[in-house]
């Protein structure tokens, strides 16, 4: 490389570097300050020992997460195979099929199950016809209304990089296996679900991380009632003057944004020894 | 078993498209009520065109999608090339930074930001929240999957070429824009349209950085779902999903096209 190629390229990435340095890296190191200082600006860990305190949200957050993305695993999982075993044409389809809610914004798609869910929503009113003293269920306002708005936000996130990983499976891989001998359940287990993980990995995150960082879905379906660590988040920086406090929100996302990055960096350890383990 | 997936298949189809098609059905309802269906009428829609804040922030959302997926666009492709290039320690750490944003969670992206513009507004008087802090959000969100989408196209680059057109006496900057954009033009393309759909849709983001005098269509949504049941909801979304079945449409059908055109080479 001569030298005014390495001039040039260095002049190109200069505003990248600028920008990214400023916008994304200070942000983080002032969220770091924010997290370990008081409201005057003088160092305290008293911040970092009030998550302490949110224990309780914390737990309720992964708990609903984890359920969101084992339900949204189990659905996804035939659908993305029997799109997979398609022929190419319809492959496409069904793929567009899967993709245009996603193209809806969030908050239209949550919104739309209160008409369903409410008191007064379509599910009571059925219900309400076929019987008049039918007294209707309560789902608003339930976790059971939260862990749908988020299986139903992020399902399409599960089925897509399944879908991918399973195009990449052979027929012939599989009837390999049938010829050695290999029942249903031994193809799946032997075969399919270990070349799958890849795909699985990239799913799970992709439904976990927005699940358990939510505020919206909890807010609209969960009626106040769930409180996530996103809503707690979310008042300590937009809340009322009296509720706001900068230091232990900026704790609080520290938190989830590490645990985040911990569960990432597990998951990509196994994805890398499932691999390597199917080569062998 | 053959007919027992296909069941299956309806099954969750029916479970993604259920909201929307209540949604739709309700859209055209003359009753402000969606227990009952009191006849056909386009009441909701006349009201939605007439509603200045919706309009303004459908607005905003267009303006703030478009030039940040410019902006995103220009900084993203340049900086492209230049990690392209760089090897070890250094390309390790822009890469690692680059993925910031991809893998926090919105929410944790959006309060940094918040953080830093908050710090700037109070202790050194340098702007307000508005539009300005509200592009700056979104152009930084964009420009990761800007650089994501161009960076594999360059990995299949021929280096030769570009050094080729040098030693034959064309300076950098042309020799780039003349032997390596035409080659990735692709992946240029694919990160302005990711980028402007990204910045479209985005809610949490501009939910935190926007202030009270910019806000996307997104966060007037939002605001609006607060308030008691608006049919106008329905018929914004039936909109919005008619649009975007259309724009899915015109783009798989080209994409079909290409296809063709490449199979016939």
């Amino acid at each position: 490389m001569n030298r005014k190629d390495s001039l040039f390229k260095r002049v190109i990435t200069a505003p990248y570097t600028v920008w990214m340095a400023i916008f994304v890296v200070v942000p983080i190191a002032l969220v770091v300050y924010y997290a370990l200082t008081d409201a005057d600006g003088h160092f305290s860990a008293a911040n970092i020992t009030a998550i302490v305190d949110y224990g309780r949200t914390f737990r309720i957050s992964i708990e609903l997460a984890l359920v969101s993305t084992a339900i949204c695993l189990v659905m996804a999982y035939p659908l993305a195979y029997a799109i997979a075993r398609m022929k190419a044409r319809r492959q496409g389809t069904m793929i567009m099929l899967v993709m245009l809610p996603m193209w809806m914004n969030f908050l239209i798609r949550t919104y739309a199950w209160i008409a369903i869910l409410a008191d007064k929503g379509l599910i009571n009113s059925f219900f309400q016809l076929l019987n008049p003293d039918f007294p209707g269920f309560k789902m608003i306002g339930t976790r059971g209304a939260v862990v749908l708005g988020m299986v139903y936000n992020f399902l399409p996130y599960m089925i897509l990089p399944i879908y991918t990983v399973l195009t990449k499976i052979e027929q012939s891989t599989i009837e390999a296996a049938q010829d050695l001998g290999a029942n249903r359940a031994q193809v799946f287990r032997r075969v399919l679900l270990p070349m799958s993980v890849p795909g699985i990995i990239s799913g799970v995150t992709m439904v976990f991380v927005p699940a358990v960082s939510t505020f919206v879905i909890s807010k609209l379906l969960g009626a106040g009632k769930t409180y996530l660590i996103g809503d707690i988040i979310e008042n300590f920086f937009l809340g009322n003057t009296g509720t706001v406090n900068y230091n232990i929100g900026a704790s609080l996302s520290l938190v989830l944004m590490l645990m985040i990055l911990i569960s990432m960096a597990v998951m990509n350890h196994f994805d890398k020894d499932e691999s390597a383990g199917g080569m062998l | 078993m053959k007919v027992l997936s296909k069941a299956y298949n309806i099954l969750i189809f029916a479970f993604l498209y259920a909201p929307i098609a209540v949604m739709i059905f309700f859209s055209f309802n003359s009753a402000k009520s969606f227990r009952r269906f009191e006849g056909f009428s386009l009441r909701w829609y006349t009201e939605l065109f007439q509603d200045q804040v919706i309009l303004k922030s459908l607005y905003i959302s267009l303006a703030v999608a478009a030039l940040s997926a410019v902006i995103a666009t220009l900084i993203g492709t340049l900086a492209s090339v230049g990690i392209h290039s760089m090897r070890g320690a250094k390309k390790r750490v822009y890469l690692a930074v680059n993925n910031i944003p991809v893998t926090n969670p919105d929410i944790v992206t959006a309060i940094s930001m918040m953080v830093l513009f908050v710090f700037f507004v109070t202790r050194l008087n340098m702007m307000e929240m508005g539009f300005g802090t509200l592009l700056i959000s979104h152009i930084t969100f964009n420009i990761p999957y800007v650089v994501l989408s161009v960076m594999p196209k360059l990995r299949g680059l021929n280096d030769n070429i570009y050094e080729a057109a040098q030693d034959l006496g064309c300076p950098p900057a042309k020799s780039f824009l003349k032997v390596v954009v035409p080659q990735i033009s692709q992946g240029i393309v694919t990160g302005f349209i990711m980028a402007f759909t990204l910045s479209l849709d985005d809610f949490v983001i501009s939910y935190f950085n926007s202030g009270s005098t910019a806000q996307t269509l997104p966060v007037t949504i939002y605001s609006m779902t607060k308030r008691p049941y608006s049919p106008k909801i329905n018929a914004l979304s039936t909109l919005l999903f008619v649009a975007v079945m259309i724009l899915l449409l015109v783009v798989n059908l080209r994409k079909s096209g290409e296809n063709k055109k490449e199979a016939k080479h």
